[in-house]
């Protein structure tokens, strides 16, 4: 083969972009890294700050004796799994019931949004929804149940955990939903129905058999990623479960923040503790896709045609109803946001008021603030750094190997307090705590993964044409990723832009840890208030943690709508 | 640019060849094509016509190598980047930018530095050639087929290329729309009086280009 | 009970141990001038909406004064800035801390004191020191048994206090003793916060102070008589759990949710560390205007709450000019109008010019608060090493 030695083109000239993607690796996991150093140390009795010069077992010794932490862990480890395993099956089913149906873009409708309001609300909406002075037991009081105080039930927050993998579920499977959505586009889900249903299986079971194996390994990811959230989450579970009962995540934040400063250690140790469990988390889901996948074949060769009646009802049931909880939730808490006088059982409000929004405005307005530039900046460095990464994919023609993707998740599948623990004394040392530099940094570990999450398959899925076309007309590089990419993405661009942002908006653990108490959020906000506070102002900071993701996703909706309007005139 | 030019210029191949990874597509090809006049590759589908062109025009998939020479009115092209190469190229699919109206796609064609009026005026120019004086503010989604592909074509032409390429434009078209887009683009070309390489399987297509004809090989 | 013999007691603890060291390097004038241009952020717990008020006004008030940019440092929980002020001696950074003030008393200040993460003595540097006769008053300087040393300046003063609606019930209980029987009589409605909540402890010292034999005991430091002493405490734990809302296996998390469940008639009593709360509840619509406050007769717990300034504030004379200010008449008396917070004064009456006397005497008092013959007794916090003790047996008893 004749040589060809000088690169056959220009496209891999991509001069500094090359080192984009590993610099962007650099610059997020090396302080992760740190910081699961930071934890680790003090673990094992290492903080020579508080006086642990040696190394010992004594932090994990003073854990293990400390009342109800075994109680914790397992509660953290089945809650997070039975929250994983409810969502991908309501999921599955669903999909499987309603796949290529009428129900399917209706019931997407209806999750998007919700997928864009914050954890913590959602969570505060269900509170309020299902607390025996809640809505539901207000709007059948006294006349059906004879309450006309509320009743001494503990049903939200509850000891079990049932409502903490109630609001799980009510995020993941918005979440799982939408990421088994994109991967639809990558299977030949279509055609494998068609040739399941030829041969006689109905629409559930030929999902499940045909399409389902394929789908998976797509959003095997996410799923891990929802795992580890779902047992490591800290403020769904401050504001669900009781006080006595927390997860193991609520004790090592009760721990890190208690004025016994020898508490660090065992928190220290608490954070290593909920990075095994999630760990095991993880090996006890992915011993579960062994069975299953074994059980899957099996039941593939006996070839069933039929799924059990009622099997898409209910999944179609469990779905809008984890869905119909959650808006009644926000609307619920909406209520509240107007009321002056709201006292059990009245089903509505006795005194109207907008009170909570005029004379409280001054107190919104900082953490309304701080939100919302923390959720722009956060989203756009994200955006940038994906954009140049994704560029420089397609000009380097080196798609990232799935380690490196694996890498990108870290964040996602870490515990949060596991490193954010030892982060925190980076940014002390840096003077970066309570300083924005930090919390934008910390914020972006979280928006990047999902932003890239929500662009790379539009970015790649662009017909490479159009760039071909463009660089024969003598278009440059930059040119083309101007004019030609950038516009052509600009809805996924603006809808990820949005995923990031909603992100931002929802982060409690890391705005907690790095703003250090001096920048608050909304949702540090609503949090701080959940356990007993007024109820009227957790309605005005949950609806301004609701209307912000929303307006942004409005807004990515309509611009580029406006933009075509603008371009074209109406016919367009 | 357009006037006379020596007999020699033109595009030239000489052992020309694809390798996806260290393995011919095809035998090496050695092939002249002189301005003005139009060459035709045909192959099978996989046969590497496409991506020999590419090759060509600079935007090879970093998976394949080129080897042999390629070289256009006497410039080698390799190693030169496609916005360099001036080498116009139609596909398949018109590949009208969606978010630009017809006048901003035929605009992008044109070389950069030229004044306002002066856009305008070719724009107009190249827009009234094509029948469709007052198009420019359109929606290309708006267009039929026939009008898209040949504003596709014109975009391609405002370029000032040396070299068109031609992969399959005419294969997605009806008969009747195809004959008369083909006879546009080599009208256009020939008025140009530039080399013109056509890939395809279509035998009509080659036949209509007139010109030499080459068969891709296995290897 | 013997309240004056058991505060007689506590104070020849503490004079023992105290002392103030009066060192005074700069002038007042020059700590003003310094102070002037300076950013104070002041940690401060901000789970209140009357309190973060008040602080929004001292900053109000410090700009025109004392060019004084207050930023107020809203905790959750005071420890927060305590661990703030460790991770920075770990990190190294002695000075140009990030804390300059913090609101601060009890064990929180025990631990910065202990590990040296205190500037000081402040309080001979400060002018409006002088307005509290601390002869008079000595257990101004006894932090939960800790002499304060001058480490952190008086800010206000708290006490525990109950709050009923007379809609629901017509007699209010008088004693620990009477609280369980209303509570066996009406099972499901009377609660406390859990420990280590500020407010659930006070509720076990309030109840240890009612049971145990010796209540002088408690002033020292606990030791092997813990058993012994904290026996009885147990005792009644283990009859009222049973009783409480949620059987006891939940708590509300403080005096705001403990309001919350009243209003919802959840529960039949609130617990507050400030007098003023009921009266301030009903003028915020959180409670209706049929809640009164009460007292046990035998006295209630109430202690002294402060503020400090770390070793490495990098403000120092703002926050300096800032404790001299919440000193100020001015700033006590609008704490205590029960509109804003209702926070008793530190100050004597006594020691005030006429016009500083008058802006108290003028303060209306809300309709659910009690008057200061009213309040009744109050008793002396134990020492905290009672209470560390008394949180981690009670986790044990009552935790999971």
């Amino acid at each position: 083969m004749a040589a060809d030695a000088a690169p056959p083109d220009g496209s891999r000239r991509a001069g500094f972009l090359r080192l984009v993607p590993g610099l962007t690796l650099a610059v997020f996991l090396g302080p992760v890294a740190a910081g699961l150093v930071g934890t680790l140390l003090p673990a094992f009795g290492f903080l020579p700050a508080l006086g642990g010069e040696a190394v010992s077992l004594d932090p994990w010794r003073t854990l293990a004796e400390y009342p109800g932490v075994a109680d914790a862990t397992l509660r953290s480890f089945v809650t997070g799994l039975s929250a994983t395993a409810i969502s991908f099956t309501l999921v599955a089913l669903f999909c499987a019931a309603a796949y290529g149906t009428r129900w399917f873009g209706r019931v997407r409708a209806v999750l998007a949004p919700l997928l864009a309001v914050p954890h913590a609300a959602l969570a505060m909406g269900l509170a309020f929804l299902l607390a025996p002075s809640g809505w539901i037991l207000r709007a059948l009081s006294p006349w059906l149940t004879g309450f006309d105080r509320p009743p001494d039930l503990a049903l939200a927050p509850d000891p079990y955990g049932w409502n903490l993998v109630l609001a799980l579920v009510m995020k993941e499977v918005p979440f799982l939903f939408l990421m088994t959505l994109g991967a639809l586009n990558q299977v030949p889900a279509e055609r494998s129905m068609r040739v399941a249903q030829s041969l006689g299986y109905d629409r559930m079971s030929g999902w499940l058999k045909t399409v389902l194996p394929r789908l998976y390994p797509q959003i095997r990811l996410p799923v891990f990623a929802v795992v580890a959230f779902s047992v490591s989450v800290v403020d769904v579970a401050m504001i669900l479960t009781v006080t006595p009962a927390p997860t193991l995540g609520v004790l090592i934040l009760r721990w890190a923040n208690d004025p016994d400063l020898t508490l660090q250690f065992q928190a220290a140790a608490g954070a290593c503790l909920q990075g095994v469990v999630v760990l095991a988390a993880l090996g006890t889901w992915i011993a579960a896709e062994k069975a299953a996948a074994s059980l899957g074949r099996i039941w593939i060769r006996r070839g069933a045609r039929r799924m059990p009646a009622g099997l898409n009802a209910a999944a179609l049931g469990g779905l809008c109803g984890a869905a119909l909880l959650g808006v009644l939730g926000l609307v619920g808490l909406t209520i509240w946001s107007f009321a002056r006088r709201w006292r059990f059982p009245d089903a509505l409000p006795s005194e109207w008021s907008l009170a909570n929004w005029t004379r409280r405005a001054d107190q919104l307005a900082e953490p309304l603030m701080t939100t919302v530039w923390l959720g722009l900046a956060s989203a756009a460095i994200a955006l940038v750094l994906v954009l140049l990464c994704l560029e420089a994919e397609q000009r380097t023609g080196r798609r990232p190997t799935n380690r490196a993707l694996w890498l990108l998740y870290t964040p996602l599948i870490v515990p949060q307090v596991a490193f954010l623990f030892g982060a925190q004394i980076l940014l002390v040392g840096g003077g970066l705590d309570g300083h924005w530099i930090g919390l934008v940094w910390a914020h972006l570990l979280f928006v990047l993964p999902y932003i890239f999450l929500s662009l790379s398959d539009p970015y790649r899925a662009l017909d490479s044409r159009y760039a071909r076309a463009a660089a024969c007309l003598g278009a440059g590089p930059w040119r083309i990723f101007g004019r030609v990419k950038l516009p052509m993405l600009l809805r996924p661009i603006l809808i990820a832009f949005a995923v990031g942002f909603a992100v931002s908006v929802g982060e409690y653990l890391p705005t907690v840890f790095a703003g250090a108490g001096r920048l608050t959020t909304l949702t540090t906000e609503a949090v701080a208030l959940a356990g007993g506070g007024d109820r009227r102002t957790i309605g005005t900071l949950v609806v301004l943690q609701g209307v912000l993701p929303l307006a942004l996703f409005a807004l990515a909706a309509v611009t580029p709508v406006l933009m075509r309007r603008a371009t074209f005139g109406r016919e367009g | 640019m357009t006037g006379s030019l020596p007999e020699s210029e033109g595009l030239v191949l000489r052992d020309a060849s694809i390798a996806l990874r260290g393995a011919p597509l095809f035998a090496p090809i050695t092939l002249t094509v002189a301005p003005g006049r139009t060459a035709t590759i045909m192959g099978p589908s996989g046969s590497g016509k496409s991506t020999l062109l590419s090759a060509i025009c600079g935007t090879l998939d970093p998976v394949f190598a080129l080897s042999g020479m390629v070289s256009l009115n006497g410039r080698a092209l390799a190693g030169l980047p496609a916005q360099y190469r001036r080498t116009g190229i139609l596909f398949q699919d018109d590949l009208l930018f969606p978010h630009l109206s017809v006048g901003d796609n035929l605009a992008f064609g044109l070389p950069q530095g030229l004044s306002r009026s002066d856009r305008r005026a070719r724009i107009e120019t190249a827009l009234a050639d094509a029948g469709l004086t007052g198009f420019a503010g359109r929606d290309p989604a708006t267009l039929s087929g026939g009008q898209r592909a040949r504003v596709a074509c014109l975009r391609a032409l405002l370029a000032e290329p040396e070299a068109l390429l031609l992969d399959e434009p005419f294969s997605k078209l009806d008969a009747d729309l195809r004959a008369r887009f083909r006879q546009f683009v080599f009208e256009h070309a020939a008025g140009r009086g530039i080399p013109v390489l056509l890939v395809t399987h279509d035998p009509d297509d080659a036949a209509s280009a007139g010109g030499e004809v080459i068969m891709l090989r296995d290897i | 009970m013997a309240i004056s013999k058991i505060w007689r007691a506590a104070l020849a603890v503490g004079l023992a141990l105290g002392g103030l060291p009066a060192a005074q390097a700069q002038s007042w004038e020059e700590t003003v001038a310094e102070a002037r241009g300076q950013t104070l952020y002041w940690n401060a717990w901000g789970g209140d909406e009357g309190i973060n008020d008040y602080v929004a006004w001292v900053g109000e008030r410090l700009a025109e004064e004392y060019d004084i940019e207050l930023v107020h440092v809203k905790l959750s929980d005071t420890a927060e800035a305590v661990r703030k002020v460790v991770a920075e001696k770990a990190a190294g950074r002695h000075a140009d801390g990030s804390v300059d003030l913090i609101w601060i008393n009890g064990e929180n200040f025990k631990a910065m004191k202990d590990q040296d993460l205190l500037h000081g003595p402040i309080t001979p540097s400060l002018p409006n020191y002088a307005l509290i006769d601390v002869a008079a008053n000595p257990a101004i300087e006894l932090d939960f048994t800790i002499p304060t040393g001058g480490y952190e300046s008086p800010y206000g003063q708290a006490k525990l206090v109950f709050i009923y609606d007379t809609q629901t019930v017509s007699e209010p209980p008088a004693s620990m003793a009477a609280l369980l029987d209303h509570a066996a009589a009406n099972p499901g409605r009377v609660t406390y916060p859990a420990p280590p909540q500020f407010l659930g402890t006070t509720f076990l010292k309030q109840a240890l102070y009612e049971l145990v034999d010796d209540p002088e005991a408690l002033l020292l430091e606990a030791g092997d008589n813990f058993d012994a002493v904290t026996a009885p405490l147990w005792a009644y734990l283990d009859r009222l759990h049973p009783v409480l809302w949620r059987d006891g296996k939940d708590f509300p998390s403080g005096d705001d949710a403990l309001i919350r469940l009243l209003d919802e008639g959840a529960v039949d009593f609130a617990l507050s560390f400030h007098p003023g709360k009921a009266s301030s509840a009903i003028a915020q619509d959180l409670l209706p205007d049929t809640v009164r406050t009460f007292v046990l007769a035998e006295g209630t717990i109430g202690n002294t709450h402060y503020v400090a300034i770390p070793y490495n504030a990098a403000h120092k004379a703002a926050a300096m000019v800032a404790a001299n200010f919440l000193l100020s008449p001015e700033a006590q008396a609008r704490k205590q109008h029960p509109d804003v917070w209702g926070d008793m004064t530190v100050l004597s009456m006594d020691r005030l010019s006429e016009e500083g006397r008058a802006q108290f005497d003028a303060l209306p008092r809300g309709i659910a608060t009690l008057g200061p013959a009213e309040l009744g007794p109050t008793l002396p916090e134990p020492h905290p090493s009672w209470m560390t003790r008394i949180e981690a047996s009670w986790l044990e008893r009552y935790g999971s």
